[in-house]
């Protein structure tokens, strides 16, 4: 920050100079001092990394109910036992209070830090209509549109179905979850549901990037066109037009019904899907279900300007809280997407690597695999695999 | 030459099973009338099937068949033939095949229509794991119970300004009980122990949350079943999971939609799973519910299962509990045989083999000398008398010597 004040105070002093042989130095040194920005990778573009105090990132963490706050803890543990130059801010938010001070101080932490961690904050119906889905309103104040999930067979995991590979991407801001609603007469509500086309052509257009980047063949646009023909039809029209920008990709579309029921006879077909919101929410459950559970799939929310990292199922999980049988893997996995982001690429492919062989090759298991393992048991382990290792690294 | 020999084979075996049956001749005045709608596609092959197994079994059943297409009545609104729905109303029964649905054609899906006209309110899907078709999931044993007329599907959209669409679901409270009503009834008529409430209402609160109130209200009238609520994403994580843990199911238009297509591809896909739409005056219109498969119209490659087992759910919903266990017994006997499964149930059999296979099932061990030496003299060189043969021993052999002619049954 200093350096950018400095550069800029001496451009305004040079700036007699600007038309002549100096050339204009604000742009000289502005190109240095940001080239890092432009070696982003696709998921975090537009997405300036956080800048760095001392050479640690800030991240907010926001623990929410149920599992969140043991896992996160676990999270934090793991990360000081490998020496990961980030500083976690703590904001904790009270999912029974009826206003909304705590969600705009988790919103205000957020937009300061630019990333954040979090557990699921939880929704209790019984509240009147006016509480909005707490989780929601995180998303929507941040714009954060697009919701990744990376679905894997992982090898250490007995499920019905293997070799799935299926990569996730969710309208995160419109659609069904608008939350606009109403009772017009006494016993008839209404519940809207918007689709718009620039965040259709938004969500799209990085579904498209992002399989470029990754080298995937095969875009699917999942919908129900035929039963909802403007909005849906809308969605699927977007997902046309972009795709004819990118030849070398596959698209083709298929009705939400129909896909589920592929999913649950032949995964292995799909490569990588945009759908919105709703429908995201039931196919990323599904492919969760299909690869081993909610405790083994990490989740993404990107937007422009900020990423939100959190487990792909987004449970709260009230049931076994406290109780030491959670599994940690989801939340650890979706603490090392957050640590690619931040560019911290060696520290992430250490804890990764760590989680995958307690998974794979030691298969120590928690309850929701069918393993005897407590949460405890399975970090312990996790953190021995990353003292074997040796390298405690330090950065550059 | 083979082709005509075969067809009075056939005529003269099934005459052969008609009169040595035991079962007592059913008398004109029991024959129950049923609307058939056989539809579009592959319709009306697999209907022609279904008569003729039907036939066979001596159902009191009175075929009649009628066509929906959509025509546009006075006023301008698109509705079904008057032909088709006064036979409806009379009759209270229908069976229907597949019916095609346009992408954003001119007139509204004929499915939807249907649903209007009769106020189809509960769509019925029970799906029960086929022994003898294989998938990754066994012991699934759920009904999905759908409300059918509002919700997602009301077809209440507008384009408010260009590039903004908004498109309305509708939850009303009348049409919430109803369908809650009709799940605890359904429940506690089949001996079922519970019933789960599936929704969203953490976020769509007021919509789904009357949806949920009104399931509670109604629960409090059947304290012998246990009634649950759980959320949509919830359901779908455990329900590839593990479904062994799901009973009834109960909720509005679009997850069920979802839902019941997803615990159909658990037991084997549109091809195996009957469907049946209960309606608020009575009417009850069974069908099956995969699409029309234009593909292999014609061609004589269908798989009637889908349609023969709504017919059974229809026996049932109509009191003929013996008709409907023997058909539902043939079906599924011919299905773990596995001789004659159609190409989407991993064999390569004609609908029409399918069929005679489910026919044969039913030859009673006194008919088998006589049929035998029947078909034995017409010759044994053709492909179809030899599964004619095998077809009452093939539960007890495994391969075919025709000049073996010990009876067993």
């Amino acid at each position: 920050m200093a350096s950018h004040s400095a550069v800029l105070s001496m451009s305004r002093l040079l700036s007699p100079f600007r038309g002549g042989l100096l050339g204009n130095p604000t742009k000289v040194f502005g190109t240095t001092l940001t080239s890092h920005r432009n070696k982003t990778l696709l998921t975090g573009d537009n997405i300036p990394p956080p800048a760095k105090y001392g050479g640690r990132h800030t991240v907010t963490l926001i623990p929410g109910d149920g599992i969140g706050p043991e896992l996160l803890n676990h999270v934090r543990e793991v990360f000081r036992f490998s020496c990961v130059p980030v500083d976690f801010e703590v904001v904790h938010v009270n999912s029974a209070l009826e206003t909304d001070s705590d969600m705009d101080n988790a919103i205000t932490a957020i937009r300061r830090n630019g990333v954040a961690l979090k557990g699921n904050i939880e929704t209790k119906h019984t509240l009147p209509p006016s509480v909005k889905s707490r989780n929601n309103v995180l998303r929507t104040s941040l714009d954060l549109y697009a919701n990744v999930m990376h679905c894997q067979s992982l090898p250490g995991v007995q499920t019905r179905h293997k070799n799935i590979d299926i990569i996730i991407i969710r309208e995160n801001t419109e659609g069904e979850y608008s939350s606009l609603e109403h009772e017009s007469v006494s016993g008839v509500v209404e519940c809207l549901k918007i689709i718009t086309r620039n965040n259709s052509l938004r969500i799209a257009d990085y579904a498209f990037r992002l399989a470029r980047e990754k080298g995937r063949r095969r875009v699917t646009a999942v919908h129900k066109a035929n039963i909802m023909k403007l909005g849906d039809g809308l969605f699927l029209q977007c997902c046309r037009e972009v795709a004819s920008g990118y030849p070398e990709i596959t698209f083709d579309s298929m009705i939400v019904d129909n896909t589920t029921m592929q999913l649950v006879s032949k995964p292995q077909q799909f490569d990588v899907m945009v759908m919105p919101n709703l429908y995201g929410n039931v196919v990323s459950n599904v492919c969760a279900g299909l690869v081993g559970g909610p405790g083994l799939v990490p989740g993404a929310n990107y937007g422009q300007a900020y990423a939100v990292f959190e487990t792909a199922t987004r449970n709260t999980g009230k049931s076994i809280a406290d109780k030491n049988i959670a599994n940690p893997t989801a939340m650890l996995l979706a603490s090392c997407m957050m640590l690619d982001h931040l560019q911290l690429y060696d520290y992430a492919s250490l804890i990764r690597n760590a989680v995958l062989t307690t998974m794979n090759e030691t298969r120590l298991h928690t309850a929701d695999l069918g393993g005897q393992g407590t949460t405890s048991e399975v970090v312990q382990s996790i953190m021995r695999i990353i003292q074997s290792k040796g390298q405690l690294i330090s950065e550059f | 030459m083979a082709g005509s020999l075969w067809r009075s084979t056939l005529s003269q075996v099934v005459g052969w099973v008609r009169r040595s049956s035991i079962q007592s001749s059913v008398s004109r005045r029991g024959m129950q009338t049923v609307t058939l709608i056989p539809g579009d596609g592959i319709g009306p092959e697999i209907s022609a099937a279904v008569i003729k197994i039907f036939e066979a079994a001596k159902v009191p059943v009175k075929w009649e068949e009628r066509n929906v297409t959509a025509i546009k009545g006075p006023g301008g609104r698109w509705m079904i033939p008057p032909d088709a729905k006064e036979s409806m109303d009379r009759s209270k029964i229908g069976l229907k095949g597949p019916l095609k649905t346009p992408i954003a054609a001119g007139h509204p899906s004929m499915n939807l229509l249907l649903r209007k006209t009769f106020d189809l309110y509960a769509n019925v899907r029970p799906c029960i794991s086929i022994e003898g078709y294989k998938t990754p999931y066994t012991d699934v044993d759920l009904v999905t119970i759908r409300e059918n007329t509002e919700g997602e599907y009301s077809g209440i959209e507008h384009v408010i300004v260009d590039g903004v669409v908004q498109s309305i679901k509708l939850i009303t409270e009348k049409a919430s009980k109803r369908i809650a009503e009709y799940a605890f009834e359904y429940a506690r008529n089949n001996q079922r122990n519970s019933v789960t409430a599936v929704h969203k209402a953490n976020i769509m609160r007021m919509s789904d949350g009357l949806f949920l109130r009104k399931c509670r209200e109604v629960a409090e009238n059947f304290k012998d079943i246990k009634f649950t609520e759980m959320y949509l994403d919830t359901v779908c994580l455990n329900m590839v999971q593990d479904p062994t843990q799901f009973d009834v199911l109960v909720m509005p238009n679009l997850y069920g939609d979802i839902l019941s297509d997803l615990c159909a591809g658990l037991i084997g896909g549109l091809g195996v799973t009957p469907s049946g739409n209960i309606g608020a005056n009575g009417v009850a219109i069974f069908e099956s519910v995969h699409g029309t498969a234009p593909d292999i119209a014609g061609l004589d490659l269908a798989n009637p299962t889908a349609l023969l087992l709504s017919a059974v759910m229809m026996l049932r919903h109509m009191g003929l509990h013996p008709h409907a266990d023997k058909i539902q017994t043939a079906c599924f006997d011919t299905i773990r045989d596995k001789k004659f499964l159609t190409k989407d149930l991993g064999g390569n059999a004609k609908c029409s083999e399918f069929k005679i296979a489910v026919l044969m099932t039913w030859t009673a061990g006194s008919t088998v000398i006589p049929m035998l030496i029947a078909l034995l003299l017409l010759g044994s060189r053709t492909r179809i008398s030899v599964f004619l043969i095998s077809g009452p021993f093939y539960r007890e052999t495994k391969h075919v010597d025709v000049s073996v002619l010990s009876p067993h049954s």
